[in-house]
């Protein structure tokens, strides 16, 4: 009897130790070299001055990036780590930290050196600024964040050219049915408190969501609490979504958008954060990849790279590759 | 919701202070729990007896309805089959592989498929609670005496009162050792309920704008709380269903005594 | 701005028609797929082997100091029980700050898991050792160490190796939260859309990561069975949850 379970176990550890031993050791993934294939795109080749010019002075630096744990950072977080692994940096990622509160320790105790955070995040989540108090103006804003980050020493890079704010969103039948109104005044008018809107769980308490709709365009639909979205839209469990502007989904043609006359959402432009230490070992050449390689985000690129990863069920490493080639940032 | 919103503007408005500064992670935990306080970006009451109270609530509503839920189905499912003596495979092995199944894979599975809503994560949770009572009551009614089992039919008690006068008693305690371990998975996965649009504890823990690092430890104490409560709580009403006959459950006396015993029925006798 | 670049990323039409498009169940996306999910059931096994194996060196030592003094039994029960009854996803939260992200915590918490389960079987099998036996042995001439390991403890194997069955399938089920921790294992598969199997939403995919979870729990519980069959063969008891 003994001797059967004797080997029994000792056949489970030594599975253990190998299994341990395949699986171990790849927290720090030491960069990827992305997609596989080349992309096709239909001009050749990348215009010369665009394609990141490995500087060997970079190679002895380490820069940590971190993301938190949705796509779109996923895929910014790829792109800022590939983009400066082929300056020549040694990257490490970290792109799944989890919810603001968390990256945003990470990035103060020094465990990554840099995160792409939204400016109107940023600013409630770690400055307890008030979503109302919010300058609405893009440029204001950031400066505002950027005054606030230099006191814990961390430095704000320029922002992106897009931004990923709420925006409402329907079905086109229900746009429809309302007479397909083009700005959220209309809809608040003409849809009742009868008609629902989902949204993640913590919508129904923030003034720049569910509060504000009710706030500032005195509209009250009944909130569904959910992760679904779209979801939520195709299989009829709510009428109306709180979309993000960059979402995947939205450049399938199924979805009708509306626009936010009275300017509720705060301004939500993604900018690096990077921490004084790694301002410093990213010099001069490096904030330039880093001001480069975001520079042809707009949304609409923004949303064809989010659709690559939620619709087409890509993985953000290959995306952020196929990006960096197609953009012309490397061969 | 017993929140206190906001009217539009103003901050004196808002029946609630904001949070007080960080003061170590345990320490605003336990402030959370006990003090209303206004949330991180704004405009909302959060926090305090009342709110948890109120989240509190639903999330045991659609605990106990899953967990009575499961009872109603595995208990006579459990004890039919144990009865026969058929269906082991059913009730102890695939009910074990059943408990591999991620929980919230299975939320999410259901959402997707079934649609969200009350109905719909109190199903979802009463597959959840099914495996262990069906296991523990089929394994609780063959473990009963067939002397006992035996000197009841000599009597001429039919089957139907054999399995309610004689195995249902005696198997009362591992049936309740399965519905505590349900009961208590169950209160778990409840925390991620607001994902299907029912409030519960867990609203804390998944809205950290909102509530902030302190709201989620103070959710995730009471959540713990809550859990050892009912496990605790169930202990109880466990003692108080037991036979006295049976005395408690202890592990000197009772597997001891039902081996060694030669008295057939149930009926009250000195604890040696 | 400058208008090149954007020329150059495809924007493509999407028009939100096929299988994966629309979250559908996809049997081809899952062929093609499938090795994305090799690595993190590996370490899924590993999360899962490694937890077990504490928690049993934990649950048995516990159970047999409360063998010799059965008066911890009732204190073990309520701390093991405490550890228990904390949810997974508030342990999670309780416990980062203290032993941060990655593997570590993960493991931390699914061995608290295992404890009760495991100490309240080893500690049921070997009370529920017939006294007749150890009546038997001790006449024999045996030591109470000799009656351990000969007599109580090769009778009490088939409680223990329910406990095991249970503690597997269990810790196999919650591993996939060490994701929430920064672990590893199959939860970036089900939950994240980073491993590019599609995240949450995705049927295909939380088939996919459930039908291997089960699977892996199929093939513990099989083996643990085989064992007990093989080892002894005179013994056919079932044992609770």
């Amino acid at each position: 009897m003994k001797t059967s379970i004797r080997a029994l176990l000792t056949l489970l550890a030594v599975l253990a130790l190998a299994v341990g031993a395949a699986a171990c050791g790849d927290d720090d993934d030491d960069g990827g070299a992305g997609g596989s294939e080349p992309a096709s795109t239909e001009s050749g080749g990348s215009e010369q001055g665009r394609l990141i010019q490995r500087d060997d002075a970079n190679a002895s630096k380490t820069f940590t990036v971190g993301s938190k744990n949705f796509a779109e950072q996923y895929i910014l977080g790829e792109i800022y780590a590939q983009a400066l692994e082929a300056a020549g940096f040694k990257v490490r990622k970290q792109l799944d930290l989890g919810s603001e509160q968390v990256a945003f320790k990470a990035l103060r105790d020094g465990r990554i050196d840099a995160y792409p955070e939204y400016t109107g995040t940023a600013l409630t989540s770690f400055y307890r600024v008030k979503t109302d108090d919010i300058p609405r103006d893009p440029q204001e804003s950031f400066d505002q964040l950027a005054a606030e980050l230099e006191k814990d020493n961390i430095t704000a890079m320029p922002q992106t050219p897009f931004q990923n704010t709420f925006v409402i969103t329907s079905t086109k039948e229900t746009a429809e049915k309302l007479g397909n109104p083009k700005t959220l005044s209309e809809v608040a008018e003409k849809a009742g408190s009868e008609m629902s809107i989902s949204g993640f769980p913590e919508c129904r308490q923030r003034t720049d969501c569910l509060l504000g709709l009710r706030d500032v365009y005195d509209w009250t639909p009944k909130f569904v609490s959910s992760q679904g979205k779209f979801a939520d839209l195709d299989e009829g469990q709510s009428d109306f979504t709180f979309g993000f502007g960059t979402d995947g989904e939205l450049s399938l043609d199924k979805y009708v958008t509306y626009e936010d006359d009275k300017q509720l959402f705060p301004p939500y432009f993604v900018t690096f954060m990077v921490r004084d230490s790694g301002v410093e070992k990213l010099g001069e050449s490096g904030r330039q990849v880093i001001e480069a390689v975001q520079e042809p985000l707009t949304e609409e690129v923004m949303q064809e790279l989010n659709s690559r990863v939620t619709i087409d069920k890509q993985e953000p490493e290959k995306v952020a590759g196929d990006y960096l080639r197609e953009a012309g940032f490397v061969k | 919701m017993s929140a206190i919103l906001a009217q539009a503007g103003g901050d004196a408005m808002l029946g609630c202070e904001p949070a007080p500064a960080d003061r170590g992670a345990f320490v605003d935990a336990l402030d959370f729990i006990v003090s209303q306080r206004e949330s991180i970006s704004g405009g909302v009451c959060i926090g305090g007896p009342g709110e948890l109270l109120d989240l509190g609530a639903s999330h045991m509503l659609v605990s106990l309805v899953a967990v009575v839920a499961a009872i109603a189905i595995a208990v006579p499912a459990g004890l039919w089959l144990g009865h026969r003596g058929r269906g082991e495979f059913l009730a102890v092995s695939i009910s074990n592989v059943g408990r591999a199944v991620p929980s919230l894979a299975l939320l999410a599975f259901f959402i997707a498929f079934v649609g969200i809503g009350f109905t719909n994560v109190a199903l979802v949770l009463t597959l959840l609670a099914i495996p262990p009572i069906l296991t523990n009551t089929y394994v609780g009614v063959r473990q009963v005496d067939r002397e006992s089992v035996d000197a009841a039919r000599g009597v001429g008690m039919s089957e139907g009162q054999i399995v309610r006068r004689v195995e249902l008693p005696l198997a009362i305690a591992t049936i309740f050792s399965g519905i505590r371990t349900s009961a208590v998975a169950v209160v778990a996965t409840a925390t991620i309920a607001p994902l299907g649009n029912v409030q519960s504890l867990g609203n804390p823990i998944l809205e950290p704008q909102t509530y902030g690092s302190a709201g989620q430890l103070g959710a995730a104490i009471v959540i713990a709380l809550i859990t050892l409560a009912t496990d605790v709580g169930l202990g109880l009403v466990q003692r108080a269903a037991t036979p006295k006959g049976l005395a408690r459950t202890s592990y000197h006396t009772s597997e001891r005594r039902k081996r060694l015993s030669t008295i057939p029925i149930p009926r009250r006798t000195q604890t040696p | 701005m400058s208008a090149g670049p954007l020329a150059q990323i495809q924007i493509r039409d999407r028009t939100g028609e096929g299988c994966v498009a629309e979250n559908g169940f996809c049997p081809d996306w899952i062929a093609e797929n499938l090795d994305k999910y090799w690595t993190p059931l590996l370490e899924h096994v590993y999360l899962t082997v490694v937890s077990v194996a504490i928690g049993f060196g934990i649950a048995f030592s516990l159970a047999l100091l409360a063998h010799r003094r059965r008066w911890l039994t009732g204190p073990i029960l309520g701390v093991t029980g405490a550890l228990y009854t904390v949810p997974s996803i508030a342990a999670f939260f309780l416990l980062l700050p203290i032993t941060g992200r990655g593997n570590t915590t993960a493991i931390v918490a699914l061995v608290a898991y295992t404890l009760l389960i495991l100490f309240r079987n080893i500690t049921t099998g070997l009370r529920n050792v017939p006294p007749d036996a150890v009546d038997a042995a001790r006449g024999m001439g045996m030591t109470p160490r000799q009656i351990l390991w000969k007599v109580e403890l090769p009778l009490a194997m088939p409680e223990i190796l329910a406990g095991l069955r249970i503690a597997l399938t269990t810790t196999i089920g919650l591993a996939t939260l060490a994701f929430f921790a920064g672990g590893g294992g199959l939860g970036e598969q089900i939950y994240s859309e980073k491993a590019g199997t599609g995240g949450l939403f995705f049927k295909s995919n939380v088939v996919v990561a459930g039908s291997l979870a089960v699977a892996l729990a199929a093939v513990s519980d099989l083996l643990v069975l085989a064992a007990q069959r093989l080892a002894l063969p005179w013994r056919r008891t079932l044992r609770t949850a």
